[in-house]
């Protein structure tokens, strides 16, 4: 039923992202909308910031150049042999300069729950505001440099789970993740790279709260995405993430993703994926199929 | 030196004259050189061939401008451009970036563009009618691509409005 209703209001966004990109360029003075080409705005990954799937990118959100605006919302769910996750967010891009996301994740145990005694259907939640700014660089245009693009953001977590948090050997129920990203495409070779650090202490993305009782301290992680374009509107790619491993009762595997993102057009995009995010909670061989649906200018 | 010899002189100068071309509006004089196109050549002529060769450049020039013209977003752009030198500048930019072994006469990409008032936005539109136009040829995307690549730094000195 969640997703059914997640699918109407993403299909009545689609319909309405058109119009909003002309309102919103009227009530911004100056500002024009859709000036990038298509897909170099990224998709939106699990956390809410513009990039590819589980990793964050250096691009601003939306196709928005530096003399408009973009914005788009996203709904995700990635279904796991053993739990389902699902998060819904907006994002807006100003000046492809900043980004402002926000995104709403729930990672819910299903009959897992019952087995690790929180009850079946038990659900994490956690809401995740992010900001990130464009440093250097133009990932599409910059062809005569190996310069990057570079920005660097924050994703501040609130999980809304504290008790089960502590209870598991969580030391918060939030944090905030520091990352820097280098986003270059080589059209030439229609190749994109993307590598990212990020400073964190977050479990399993903050789903399972910050800092724990085997590692407390936040440490140095890494992302890196690799995308080649198919055509105008596909591209398709790999992902790896690493991760911190902070409680004792679970260990917590690097991840990682194989994708390919569609674009119907500049407003409704899709990126399908099979990912692997190995052990959690327990529970080992956490791999399956990712959808993600965006709409927006 | 006789009257009619002088006047086919004087007439081969004014044809050769890439400042003051027939059927083409006068520009201020500029020196004249490659180096205007704003890229260097790939070089051999294989991605000119995959091009179509001067066909190939003449028809990816016209139908880009041609839908250009007709895109509201920068439609306005074209109105005050002198569009027999642009036609003309564009493919022989193409055919010297392409490989093709064609001289550029136009001016460079800032002088060329110092008064528009690009913005990054009228740019990317621009691109886009390039790979329509590309596409519409027959050329593969990722040859399309390596064009784009010498094309895309250009954005620097064409665009003078960044916000």
């Amino acid at each position: 039923m969640m997703r059914l209703l997640g699918m109407a209001a993403l299909t009545a966004l689609m319909v309405c992202a058109t119009g909003a990109s002309a309102q919103v360029t009227d009530w911004i003075p100056d500002s024009r909308s859709g000036g990038k080409l298509l897909l170099t705005g990224g998709v939106s990954t699990i956390e809410g910031s513009g990039g590819g799937g589980l990793a964050t990118w250096a691009l601003t959100t939306g196709y928005g150049t530096m003399d408009g605006v973009g914005a788009n919302v996203h709904a995700t769910w990635i279904d796991l042999p053993d739990y389902e996750f699902r998060s819904a967010g907006a994002a807006v891009g100003l000046w492809d300069r900043v980004e402002l996301s926000y995104a709403r994740q729930e990672f819910d145990t299903g009959a897992t729950g019952a087995l690790l005694g929180l009850g079946s259907g038990f659900t994490f939640g956690q809401d995740v505001y992010g900001v990130k700014v464009r440093l250097v660089g133009d990932a599409v245009y910059d062809q005569d440099t190996w310069v990057p693009q570079i920005a660097v953001g924050l994703q501040h977590k609130v999980n809304d789970q504290g008790a089960i948090v502590a209870a598991v050997g969580g030391q918060d129920d939030e944090g905030t993740d520091v990352y820097v990203a280098a986003t270059k495409l080589f059209l030439a070779e229609s190749l994109l790279v993307n590598g990212t650090l990020r400073w964190t202490e977050a479990n399993q993305t903050g789903l399972l709260g910050f800092g724990g009782d085997a590692e407390g301290d936040p440490s140095l992680q890494f992302e890196g995405s690799v995308g080649w374009l198919v055509s105008p509107n596909l591209v398709i790619g790999a992902e790896y993430r690493t991760k911190p491993d902070n409680l004792s009762f679970a260990a917590e595997s690097d991840w990682m993703d194989v994708y390919a993102a569609w674009a119907l057009n500049k407003t409704v995009s899709v990126t399908a994926a099979w990912v692997d995010l190995g052990s959690i909670a327990t529970f080992e061989d956490q791999r399956g199929l990712y959808l993600s649906l965006q709409a927006g200018f | 030196m006789t009257i009619s010899t002088l006047a086919a002189f004087a007439l081969s100068v004014f044809l050769q004259d890439p400042t003051h071309r027939p059927g083409e509006e006068p520009v201020d004089p500029y020196v004249v050189t490659d180096s205007n196109a704003g890229a260097t050549p790939f070089a051999d002529d294989a991605l000119y061939q995959a091009f179509g060769g001067a066909d190939g450049v003449a028809f990816i020039v016209d139908d880009m401008l041609e839908r250009s013209v007709e895109d509201p977003r920068i439609a306005g752009i074209f109105a005050a451009t002198d569009m027999v030198r642009l036609r003309r500048t564009l493919k022989e930019q193409f055919c010297y970036l392409l490989g093709g072994g064609c001289a550029y006469t136009g001016r460079s990409m800032a002088d060329a563009h110092d008064e528009i008032g690009l913005q990054p936005a009228d740019f990317g539109a621009l691109v886009e009618h390039l790979q329509a136009a590309m596409t519409a040829q027959g050329v593969p995307f990722h040859i399309q691509n390596r064009f784009l690549a010498k094309l895309a730094p250009m954005r620097r000195d064409t665009v003078t409005r960044w916000n």
